[in-house]
């Protein structure tokens, strides 16, 4: 289409200048939070790095430090706008913030930095593996609204499999599960051509009933069935002893490896392989690979089982990953913060990844600050991610594009 | 390769789209196509592509019978295809999308994309087509997507190659470009099937011509004897005036005044910019320009469907830049859109509810809440009389009627009441000539009746031979304003495609 596009055009439209207007009351906002709340707090918190030494920051003066630059980072952007900066000025913006709440949570005291942000990256594990899951199938035309489900599938199967046969039959039967479910998407949104949403649901509804219904019936009075050894943390020789990083990202267990490759791979095929190319253009325009012979059923059923298969390992997390056995809806409800991440992350595994950190992490605040004692009501420690989420979503995603087809049955004749 | 198309009949719900059509084509020879909208072109070669099977008749390359499931089959066997809609993914490069399907790869399916880029500019060159491989198909102009098409024909080596309906969103120089590209393929030995509904077109570049009507070949002739209203007659079935009657204008006061108009969407592109102009009483005034130069946004804009970002709109002087469609609606303008599926109708009501979804909310038609279907039924027998609407019903979903009627219900409705303004965005896009006809001389009448009239269309023959005035817009401004009795359709052409006349002698 020809349309002038001007960058430096002197008028925006109206979504530009409302999400810079958005972008602007945040940092006005944790201004004053940082101002009135974090400033209250006198005394210096330590963030342990290593074992022997441990970084020391003044509280109030830092939160007010803050709280002067982050209310004038928020004028200058609802005055001038930082146009094309706003970004990488939020991000410092948020990432400064979150360390002022960290060391008013901490005055008086210290804790591990090390061993929250090695919790960041555990916790990101199912999120990062489920939003990998939902970016295969939307990539290529289907909306997968089940990773809920198919996380929870896995972690079931996981279980299960894993305490009768070990943990690693284990991991193939979470597998196998996330397969399995994957298939009832594939075959009503692709051959029956349901709505895939409405498929998507009703995947979840059944896999959280049926799950709670065979843990109840089966795993409460057989208790054999549901206690499985984990995976202990592996240590990568020579990179283990980079300090701080060699704790927070190489002492983990293998899943955290397992994401990470797949994060990569996935990334490398989707943009560099002939599999790439094609699922992508059946996920924007499926008429224009059809009519070029590619065959756009059978490459979405097959994106849809590998996608299946992703989120199963992702469910195998729970039982095999942490604490060695599956309650009734263990995964609650980080499915769907897997496809917040899809979304964050601009349908590309990196940016899910990203995504995937930031959720972790705030769930690794909010654990630490629960153990922290620091009088904040529990209810308000629960609230605080979704706080930063929502700036996130203001500030950060802005105008993103899912792949067109997404969510369309394909018909070859039209 | 000499193609044979036998006994062909294809069926849908409800319309034979194809009847016992017997085509041949020889190699090195362009055969044309022609046919009103909905005479089953595309069904044709959608069957001869393998997107469907034909319920009866055989396919024969070179005497030899061929079966095709699926395009891959089609193109196996020499078959190219330019759809009517570009097949072209709109964010990938034009190297990604001409490589689809026969990418060129290594191990584990690395895509040599080097290579791909390679491909594009060897064919590029040879067929002086001019195309940058990396070039994304979302920036480029539909003349060129259309060229990239061309490509992937070529690069899969098609001995047989269908357009359907090419011309349709090219302005007058690059249909022009277009022909020189059907007389090279043709002079390497490839065949060529063009479809199009433009007589003068087939005239010019045919060897044979082909007429479809309602799924059955009506008929062949040979363009060095064939004339125009000769073969529009077989393409309707009776004789038609290719003509539009009207006397000169007389122009009155300004109805509508539109100053500065800005348009941006979601994104801050820009669709429209700055673009001024006024509308008369007793007059028309055409918007001509290629597909996608933000006509759509200005109609939208001046209707109320979308936010105009920058300058002012007024009707009879007063100013309406912020009124939402229902005001303008009563202050007397009637809109009819260019996509009458998603805008002008619901296609699940019928054809008497559709006809009163402007003002069922009258006293004339409500009781408080409620509507009075008995007067709503009244005047919809009216204007199903008076405006020839043919429908089995009006209790039928308007849905079911062909292009040709749904267009005559929003007419109906649109035009049945006092207007000061009447804006019509494609008014006769795939309607049939009949209701062509028709719907240019209401629009005439209406105009004579002392009613400013805008009218916008990518079809330039109908611009220029409705309006009075005529406007030519390019990315989102006004670049030039005509007398259409004094503009040839190549000059127009040229500042639809961004050039001056003057300044571009060779374009
Ligand atoms: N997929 C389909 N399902 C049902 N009817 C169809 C379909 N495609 C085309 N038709 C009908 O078949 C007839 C021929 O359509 P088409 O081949 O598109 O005509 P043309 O290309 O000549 O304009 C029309 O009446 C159209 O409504
Ligand atoms: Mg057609």
């Amino acid at each position: 289409m020809n349309i002038a596009v001007d960058s430096d055009a002197p008028l925006l439209s109206l979504e530009q200048r409302k999400r810079a207007r958005n972008v602007g009351f945040s940092l006005v906002f944790l201004g004053l939070v940082s101002a009135f709340l974090l400033a209250g707090r006198p005394g210096n918190a330590g963030f342990k790095l290593v074992d022997t030494y441990t970084v020391f920051l003044p509280a109030q003066p830092f939160a007010r430090a803050l709280a002067v630059a982050l209310v004038a980072l928020g004028a200058i952007q609802l005055f001038r706008g930082f146009g094309k900066w706003t970004n990488v000025v939020l991000a410092i913006a948020t990432g400064t913030f979150v360390i002022a709440f960290l060391t008013w949570a901490a005055s008086g005291g210290s804790f591990s930095l090390t061993g929250m942000l090695q919790d960041t990256v555990t916790r990101s594990v199912p999120i990062t593996l489920g939003a990998i899951a939902g970016i295969l199938c939307e990539r290529s035309g289907i909306i997968n609204i089940a990773i809920e489900g198919q996380l929870l599938g896995g972690a079931f199967a996981g279980a299960v499999v894993g305490s009768l046969y070990g943990p690693w039959a284990g991991l193939l039967g979470a597998i196998a599960m996330g397969v399995g479910l994957s298939a009832i998407l594939a075959v009503f949104a692709i051959r029956f051509r349901v709505d895939q949403v409405i498929v998507g649901f009703a995947i979840n509804f059944f896999s959280l009933g049926l799950t709670s219904f065979l843990a109840q019936r089966v795993l409460t009075p057989h208790p054999e069935y549901n206690i499985v050894r984990p995976f202990t943390p592996y240590a990568v020789p020579l990179l283990s002893k980079i300090p701080v990083i060699g704790v927070v990202l190489f002492t983990q267990t293998l899943f955290v490896y397992v994401s990470i490759i797949a994060v990569v791979v996935s990334t490398w095929f989707l943009y560099r392989t002939r599999w790439g190319l094609r699922t992508r253009a059946i996920g924007e325009y499926p008429q224009a690979a059809g009519t070029l012979g590619v065959d756009v059923i059978k490459l979405r059923y097959r994106n849809v089982w590998i996608a299946g298969a992703v989120a199963g390992l992702g469910g195998a997390w729970w039982p095999l990953g942490t604490v060695g056995r599956f309650d009734q809806n263990i995964t609650n409800g980080r499915g769907f913060i897997a496809l917040a991440a899809v979304i964050f992350g601009r349908w590309h595994p990196v940016g899910a990844l990203t995504a995937a950190l930031v959720f972790g992490l705030s769930e690794a605040i909010q654990l630490k600050m629960s153990n922290l004692d620091t009088g904040i009501p529990s209810e308000f420690l629960l609230m605080a991610p979704y706080i930063v989420t929502l700036i996130v979503v203001a500030g950060f995603v802005g105008r993103s594009r899912a792949p067109k087809a997404a969510g369309q049955a394909y018909d070859a004749s039209k | 390769m000499k193609l044979e198309l036998r006994g062909i009949t294809k069926r849908f719900p409800g319309v034979v789209a194809n009847d016992n059509v017997n085509l041949t084509l020889n190699t090195g020879e362009v055969l044309s196509l022609i046919g009103e909208n909905g005479a089953g072109k595309s069904t044709l070669m959608s069957v001869l592509y393998g997107m469907y099977k034909p319920d009866e008749g055989d396919i024969l390359l070179d005497g030899s019978p061929k079966v095709f499931t699926s395009p891959a089959d089609a193109i196996a066997a020499g078959i190219g295809m330019v759809h009517q809609h570009f097949m072209l993914v709109p964010v990938f490069t034009v190297a990604e999308n001409v490589v689809l399907g026969v990418e060129p790869t290594g191990a584990l399916g690395k895509l040599h994309i080097d290579e791909a880029r390679r491909m594009v500019r060897e064919i590029s060159d040879k067929y002086s087509l001019d195309l940058d491989p990396d070039a994304v198909i979302e920036d480029l102009p539909v003349g060129v997507q259309q060229r990239v098409e061309i490509v992937k024909v070529l690069l899969r080596d098609a001995k047989v190659v269908v357009f359907d309906e090419p011309t349709a969103v090219l302005t007058p120089s690059e249909i022009i470009e277009f022909f020189e590209i059907v007389k090279t393929l043709v002079s390497a030995g490839r065949g060529v099937v063009f479809i199009t509904h433009k007589l003068k077109e087939a005239l010019n570049i045919a060897d044979r011509i082909a007429v479809l009507r309602r799924g059955k070949v009506v008929g062949e002739v040979d363009p060095k004897t064939a004339t125009e209203s000769q073969i529009a007659e077989m393409m309707v079935g009776r004789p038609v005036q290719l003509i539009v009657n009207k006397n000169s204008a007389s122009a009155g006061d300004v109805v509508l005044k539109v100053t500065d108009l800005t348009v941006l969407d979601a994104d801050g592109r820009k669709h429209v910019e700055n673009v001024s102009f006024e509308v008369r009483a007793g007059e028309i005034v055409g918007v001509a320009g290629v597909q996608g130069n933000g006509q759509t946004e200005l109609v939208e804009a001046l209707t109320g469907l979308r936010k105009a970002t920058g300058g002012t709109i007024t009707l009879d002087g007063k100013d309406l830049t912020h009124s939402n469609p229902r005001e303008r609606h009563q202050m007397g303008m009637a809109h009819i859109p260019e996509d009458r599926q998603r805008q002008g109708l619901v296609g699940g009501l019928s054809v008497a509810e559709n006809l009163v979804l402007t003002r069922y909310h009258d006293d004339q038609f409500s009781h408080g809440v409620v509507v009075d279907w008995d007067a709503a039924n009244a005047i919809a027998d009216t204007l199903i009389s008076e405006y020839d609407i043919r429908t089995p019903s009006k209790e039928t979903g308007v849905g079911t009627l062909s292009g040709g009627n749904q267009q005559k219900v929003i007419v109906a409705r649109e035009l049945s009441r006092d207007l000061r303004l009447t804006i019509a965005a494609q008014p006769t896009r795939g309607v049939d000539v009949g209701s062509i006809e028709y719907i240019h001389s209401r629009i005439v009448k209406e105009r004579d009746a002392g009613t400013a009239v805008l009218i916008v269309s990518t079809e330039l023959e109908e611009v220029m031979a409705l309006s009075d005035r005529l406007l030519v817009m390019y990315r989102g401004r006004v670049v030039a304003e005509l007398d259409p009795k004094k503009s040839t359709p190549m000059e127009v052409g040229l500042y639809m495609a961004g050039s001056r006349p003057d300044s571009a002698v060779n374009a």
